[in-house]
Formats: C-alpha cells, sequence, structure tokens
C-alpha cells in the first residue's frame, strides 16, 4: 500500500463528457511517484483527453483528480499549483513562434516562478543542452527540424522543473527518422527518475521505459499490466486485437 | 484651363494648414478606434447575453448606416440629450466609433488566427490569462492586424471630407471654398488629391515598415 505521498497522480471515477457525447466513463488511474506510464489505444479512446485533465486543460464532470497532493477543482490556486509542477509536451510542438528557442524555454521560468533574465537562460541552457539542441537557442522554432522543434518543448516543459511530465503522442506528427531522436531523449528522462505519463503509439518505447502499460478503449481502462505482461499474456480480447494491428 | 501655378503656389499654404487638421483627426480618432476595438470584441464576445446581444445589433447599425449620418446624430442630434461636442471632437468620436466596428473584426479574425495550441501550451506552462495574451497571443495577432488596420486608417483618411457636414475645417471644404472664391476650382483640387496621394502613401509604406518588423521567422533553412 503505497503512501499518499508518493501518489503523484490519482484519478478516481473520472466522468467526462463533451454535451451529450459521454468521452471518459468512470477511470481509476493511479500513477506513482518516479513511475512510468505508458496510455495506449485506439482513437477515439480518450486517451488525450483522460492526460489533458491531469493538468486542467480539459475538465470532467465527476470524479475527483489529486495532483502531488493537491486536489484539482475549480480553484484557479489549485490549478496554477497543478500546472506548475506538471510539465506537458504536445503532439504538434506548439513552441512560440515569435520567441526563439531560448526565449521559448526563458519565458515561463521569468513570469511564473520569478527567476531573473539571467538565471532563467542559464537554467535554459542546461536543459537545451540535455536535449542535445543547445547550438540552436537563439533561432526560431520555424527553422528547426521536427524533431529539433520536439526537444526544444520537452526543455521548454522542463525549464519549469515539473515533477510530472504528460506526453500526448509526442512523435505522431514527426517524420519516421525523427522520431528516434525524441524517444532517445524521453528515454533518458525516464532513467532520471522523471515521472512519466506518454499517450503513445511507440510500442517499442513502453517495452524499454514503462513500468506499466495501460489500454484504453471507448472512454474505459480495459487492460493496465507491466509491459512484460501486458504484450505477451494481455488479457482481453479488445487488448490482443489492438495490439496485432500496432505491432503488425 | 491651364494649371496656374503661380495660384497654386499661393493658395498651398493655406491648403497644408487645413490638411494639419486632416491629419490631427485621422491620427486620433484612428487611436481610438484601435483601443475601441479591443473593447468592442471584448463586448460582443461576452458570455452575458445581456452584453453580446445589444452590441453586436450596434455595430451591425454603425456598419449599415453611412458615417454622414452618424456625424450629424452626434453634432446636431446629441446636444439635445445634454452632449455637446465641437466639430472637430463630434468628427473624432464618430470616426472612432465607426471605426472601432471594423477594428474589432480585424482583432477577432487576428485571433482567430493564433493556432489553439498556443493557448494550451501557454497555460500547462503556468501562464495566466493576462500573461498568455500579453506575451504569447497579441505579438501573433499583430502580423494580422497591422495590414488590415493600416488600410482602415486610409479609409478612415479619405473619409474626413465627410466632416465638412458639421463645420469641420478639413482640406476637402478649404479647397472648395477657395475654389468658390476664385472662381478656379483645378489648382486647389488638384492640390488636396495629391496631398491625399501623399498621406496614403506614406501611411502604406508605414504598415509595409511595421508588417516587417513584426514578422516573426518563418523562413526554413
Amino acid at each position: 500500500m503505497s503512501k499518499p505521498a508518493q501518489r503523484a497522480i490519482s484519478m478516481r471515477a473520472i466522468h467526462k463528457s463533451y454535451g451529450d457525447v459521454p468521452v471518459l466513463h468512470g477511470i481509476d488511474l493511479e500513477v506513482r511517484a518516479g513511475e512510468k506510464v505508458v496510455i495506449c489505444g485506439p482513437s477515439g479512446s480518450g486517451k488525450s483527453t483522460l492526460i489533458r485533465c491531469i493538468n486542467r486543460l480539459e475538465t470532467f464532470q465527476s470524479g475527483s483528480i489529486v495532483v502531488n497532493g493537491t486536489e484539482l477543482t475549480d480553484d484557479p490556486a489549485h490549478i496554477a499549483e497543478v500546472r506548475r509542477e506538471v510539465g506537458m509536451v504536445f503532439q504538434s510542438f506548439n513552441l512560440f513562434p515569435h520567441l526563439t528557442v531560448l526565449e521559448n524555454c526563458t519565458l515561463s521560468p521569468c513570469c511564473v516562478r520569478g527567476l531573473s533574465r539571467e538565471q532563467a537562460e542559464e537554467r535554459a541552457m542546461c536543459y537545451l543542452a540535455r536535449v542535445q539542441v543547445a547550438e540552436q537557442a537563439h533561432k526560431y522554432p520555424l527553422q528547426l527540424s521536427g524533431g529539433q522543434q520536439q526537444r526544444v518543448a520537452i526543455a521548454r516543459a522542463l525549464c519549469m522543473q515539473p515533477r510530472i511530465m504528460l506526453f500526448d503522442e509526442p512523435t505522431s506528427a514527426l517524420d519516421p527518422e525523427m522520431v528516434s531522436e525524441v524517444l532517445d531523449t524521453m528515454i533518458s528522462l525516464a532513467a532520471d527518475g522523471m515521472t512519466m505519463v506518454c499517450v503513445t503509439h511507440e510500442m517499442g518505447f513502453a517495452r524499454k521505459v514503462a513500468d506499466r502499460v495501460v489500454f484504453m478503449d471507448q472512454g474505459r481502462i480495459v487492460e493496465s499490466a507491466p509491459p512484460e505482461v501486458f504484450f505477451s499474456q494481455a488479457g482481453s480480447e479488445r487488448t490482443r486485437k489492438f495490439l496485432e494491428t500496432i505491432l503488425h | 484651363m491651364e494649371f496656374d501655378w503661380a495660384f497654386a503656389w499661393s493658395v498651398l499654404p493655406e491648403l497644408l494648414r487645413a490638411s494639419q487638421a486632416t491629419i490631427f483627426i485621422t491620427v486620433a480618432a484612428f487611436a481610438c478606434a484601435s483601443v475601441g476595438g479591443l473593447a468592442v470584441l471584448a463586448l460582443r464576445s461576452s458570455r452575458r447575453r445581456i452584453v453580446a446581444v445589444p452590441t453586436a445589433w450596434i455595430v451591425d447599425f454603425i456598419r449599415s448606416t453611412p458615417l454622414l449620418l452618424q456625424v450629424f446624430f452626434v453634432y446636431y442630434i446629441l446636444p439635445g440629450y445634454g452632449l455637446t461636442l465641437g466639430p472637430v471632437q463630434a468628427g473624432i468620436a464618430t470616426l472612432a466609433v465607426h471605426y472601432s466596428c471594423y477594428m474589432s473584426e480585424a482583432y477577432r479574425s487576428a485571433l482567430a488566427a493564433v493556432p489553439h495550441g498556443q493557448w494550451e501550451a501557454a497555460q500547462a506552462l503556468g501562464l495566466k490569462r493576462m500573461q498568455v495574451l500579453r506575451k504569447v497571443i497579441w505579438p501573433q495577432m499583430c502580423p494580422v492586424v497591422v495590414p488590415v488596420g493600416g488600410s482602415l486608417m486610409i479609409y478612415m483618411f479619405k473619409d474626413t471630407p465627410v466632416l465638412a457636414a458639421v463645420t469641420v475645417r478639413e482640406v476637402l471644404q478649404t479647397a472648395s471654398r477657395i475654389g468658390a472664391d476664385n472662381f478656379r476650382y483645378l489648382e486647389p483640387v488638384t492640390i488636396v488629391g495629391v496631398l491625399f496621394l501623399a498621406m496614403s502613401l506614406l501611411a502604406a509604406w508605414a504598415t509595409r515598415r511595421l508588417e516587417r518588423r513584426f514578422a516573426f521567422a518563418a523562413r526554413k533553412p
């Protein structure tokens, strides 16, 4: 029984609908500190919606989410607290095109964490070096390749020094030859002990890194197991069918 | 009829003085309309229907009726309701309100042009709403707003002669008076045409300079 302090994310009985259309049906999910959870499933299964609930980019109608001890409600102070501790990487990178790579990374530490320009830049250069794009610091995002942009996006999120990182299909919009440079970055992040929740189709990554693989279908969690169990002895018929299609 | 250069030269100083009024009115009204456009947009997008719906009606009315009608209303009719404005004040106020409605459309389309992912990324980083607007959204709106705003300002220049109807001594009406006094319209009217052309070209050049300044590096290597 894990102690409450070690529970990074605790989602209980989450129900969400868009108007009349239900999207999440009673999701229960717990993520321990330092755990890497990969969420997979067919399109429309609600996996993106689910992780976007964690940093309140999506709201939910009932249930509760507690992130690092803070309950996610409509209270702006709680939401701000959670967003400071949770970093997110998007499928379409969402870098700020009017700012340089360095400015992208220093914006939030300066505005939200109150760092000075120098401190923020020092921190930014450190993380940019970590994701191996330090030499691009003074370029604009649109001058970089997709793989470089996504790595900058990872560095930008890391500059806030979050305790949890969310990844929403981080490699789905990349050309195949750039997928591995981003996955390698994520693998090294995992090795450093970051709590990660990752929505992805990259099963090789899941095998290497995940502590647990979660399969979602039609707004429900169908299966949740460590990779060794998940890939070889998946219990549910639906899971097996899905694995067949993506593992060719 | 031959162009009388001596006459043209003699009336030029008065016309230049009158064009100062035209320029002053346009710049003041445009500055107000730039801010007013944001106010109109905020009101129209209000989630409270009691605010949004009447605003939409008023905006539609202003965009569907002649500027001249609105200027008459402000200058001749409003005093009856307690608000008396001088001719130039009335002119600036009317132009500002009239063009606020068009500027709000410019802002609305600029806002729509910013991808929703920009909001999400900024919010996910913990930025508050005002910070997102100021640091992420507004800079991306500028490249869209500037060209449209520049065009609207040139339209406003060309609309200022309407204010002659409420005794504003702007440049075209001055030319008309000079022409009537001297029985020669060719020179004053030509000069005013050239003056308008010069002012519009200047505005267009300034707009292009601003556009270049706001465009962010969008060239791939």
